[in-house]
């Protein structure tokens, strides 16, 4: 490896480990409750459900609309798995149905079971779904997210989801220990790891010959397959592996949660994501993540007062009533989406190049305006 | 080496090829003319796999390949440069070079070099992105992104399409040299003049069925060719 690409790497390292150590040094000065913390925990689920969708929509030009019903699998089989067996047995959770789990696993096993499950339903989905173009596939893949939530909800597997009722006392954020202690692991740090760690494998992915060969496919499909890249067995890898990926960022929106309930993955969360995607970059990793933690301060903090009747310092209880915040959140979008169509950062990627450009001409400008 | 034995395709509702035969035989170039919709395409799309055959046999070293998937036909050692050139515009012209050896599992850096040495342009520009290189560029990467597969036979599609005619020239020298190489070549072409001067074997296709045929330079000098192709 040449020189220049080893400083960029170190460099790139160097600055992950940063914002891992300033993670950790929050989490032991802020109090646990902070908003922050919030904002931290589902920007990092967030950013990485938004890259298994760009990995998708971006980068194998696939327009899936399923990634709530992968998160959903994902989070149900998070909490089943690492239910304790003693929370299965008495009435605290499973109270109208017997449940017929007898098994618990810990944390990590669990995650991984939740990426498989969503895996293995993404690949006997993608089998008829992927021979769709565009708009039918995300007609068909928006559709299965939806039959996922009724079935979850429905009587009959009550013995195994619980119905439409909660599931909770899992192993969430607060019960996950280090490994082979009963010390519990810093919360919001287990999240950036999990996500990062994920993250980290879908760019190694994406920069392989396989990741290669997706971004040809979204190019021309043509002219890949004239190159010997088999259409639909690249297709379906990549729809697996991001559905993969959704299911694990869902049991970690499930450990967020404390509980999970299958009401919530409603399409509206695919949208969300989407917009997410839209916003940071189509094909763009670091715009995903980006956008990412900048949509979730919005929405769960910096636009909060808007909902709560004073904003910016102003009371005005009659206007900022609940639901105003969407409302001023789909002007934001629109604004968005008018002057900045390619999102944040096109389909380029952060860098520090980039960066010093950037502050270089900002510091121009505000020269030439001080003139 | 490559033989087609009566092929019908029918293409987009239409019996697009009618019942043609013709052979290429080893390190020759050997051109398909004809008008607009007379079939070539679809008989270079049938034999790379990308369209499945009605009827007819379509024979590579030995071996009955019809109707079987691109990626085989690719292993095989059949390439196409598609027509309009197809480069992936949002790949780098080494991302593109690279995908066109995605089957290979050898080591590609000797053949890369090979590429940016036919190609000298390709190299000075092998981080830009495929869709900001002028078109006669990107027909030289579509060439070089189909040699990288180290093909036996390429097949190319009207790669003068659109092109200056300057342009056009440097690109069948090119040809002739990727023949010198020891690559047997099948060219479609519209622009009849040029295809016929560098081609061992002419076809000339009508409405799906071949009408002629013989030597380059006698088709060439033939009364109806160059009636209907060669506008004299």
């Amino acid at each position: 490896m040449d020189r220049a690409k080893k400083n960029h790497l170190i460099r790139i390292f160097v600055a992950i480990a940063v914002v891992y150590l300033a993670v950790l040094v929050l989490e032991f000065t802020l109090r646990p409750t902070s908003i922050l913390f919030t904002v931290l925990r589902k920007g990092a689920i967030y950013s990485l459900v938004a890259v298994s969708m760009n990995l998708l929509n971006g980068f194998t030009g696939l327009f899936s609309l399923g990634q709530a019903g992968f998160m959903l699998l994902g989070a149900y089989t998070y909490a089943i798995f690492t239910m304790p067996v003693s929370v299965k047995e008495s009435e605290r959770v499973y109270r109208y149905y017997e449940c017929i789990v007898g098994f618990d696993t810990g944390s990590f096993v669990g995650l991984i079971a939740a990426g498989l499950v969503a895996a293995f339903f993404a690949f006997l989905i993608g089998l008829p779904v992927l021979r769709l173009k565009s708009d039918y596939l995300a007609i068909a893949t928006l559709g299965f997210a939806e039959i996922i939530r009724a079935i979850f909800q429905w009587d009959v597997l009550g013995p195994l989801t619980n119905g439409a009722n909660l599931l909770r006392e899992y192993k969430d954020l607060s019960r996950i220990t280090l490994p082979f202690t009963d010390i519990p692991f810093p919360p919001t740090l287990f999240v950036f790891i999990v996500a990062g760690v994920c993250i980290l494998l879908i760019v190694l992915l994406i920069n392989s010959s396989f990741g290669r060969a997706f971004k040809a496919i979204r190019d021309d499909e043509t002219a890949a397959e004239a190159m010997g890249i088999n259409l639909f067995k690249h297709k379906e890898l990549s729809f697996v592996i991001s559905s993969f990926f959704a299911g694990v960022s869902g049991a970690l929106l499930a450990a967020f949660q404390y509980t999970v309930q299958a009401q919530q993955f409603e399409s509206m969360m695919t949208y969300e994501i989407l917009l997410i995607v839209v916003i940071g970059g189509i094909g763009s990793i670091s715009g995903s993540c980006i956008a990412s933690f900048l949509y979730i301060a919005l929405s769960e903090w910096w636009l909060r007062g808007l909902d709560m009747g004073k904003f910016l310092g102003i009371s005005a209880p009659d206007l900022f009533r609940s639901g105003f915040r969407r409302l001023v959140f789909s002007v934001i979008i629109m604004v968005i989406v008018l002057f900045f169509s390619k999102g944040i950062m096109g389909d380029k990627e952060l860098s520090f190049e980039r960066m010093k450009a950037f502050v270089k001409r900002a510091g121009r400008k505000k020269k030439e305006t001080a003139k | 080496m490559f033989e087609i034995k009566g092929l019908s395709v029918n293409y987009g509702g239409i019996e697009a090829v009618r019942d043609i035969s013709f052979s290429v035989e080893e390190g020759t170039i050997v051109t398909l003319i004809g008008a607009n919709g007379a079939g070539k395409s679809t008989t270079l799309r049938t034999i790379a796999g990308l369209v499945k055959p009605r009827t007819g046999r379509i024979e590579f070293m030995g071996e009955d390949i019809t109707g079987k998937d691109p990626a085989y036909i690719v292993g095989k050692g059949i390439t196409l440069v598609p027509e309009g050139r197809k480069i992936f515009p949002d790949l780098t012209v080494l991302e593109n070079l690279k995908i066109g050896a995605y089957l290979r599992s050898d080591n590609i850096e000797g053949d890369i070099d090979w590429v940016f040495s036919l190609f000298p342009r390709l190299k000075e520009r092998s981080w830009q992105y495929g869709g900001t290189l002028s078109g006669g560029e990107q027909q030289m990467l579509a060439v070089g992104r189909a040699l990288m597969s180290r093909p036996k036979l390429m097949m190319m599609d009207e790669p003068s399409l659109g092109l200056a005619p300057l342009i056009v020239r440097d690109i069948f020298s090119i040809i002739r040299e990727i023949s010198k190489e020891g690559v047997t070549i099948l060219l479609v072409e519209q622009n009849a003049n040029m295809a016929l001067q560098v081609a061992d074997m002419g076809y000339v296709m009508e409405t799906g069925r071949i009408t002629l045929s013989g030597k380059g330079s006698d088709l060439i000098s033939n009364d109806e060719v160059k009636k209907a192709y060669l506008g004299k």
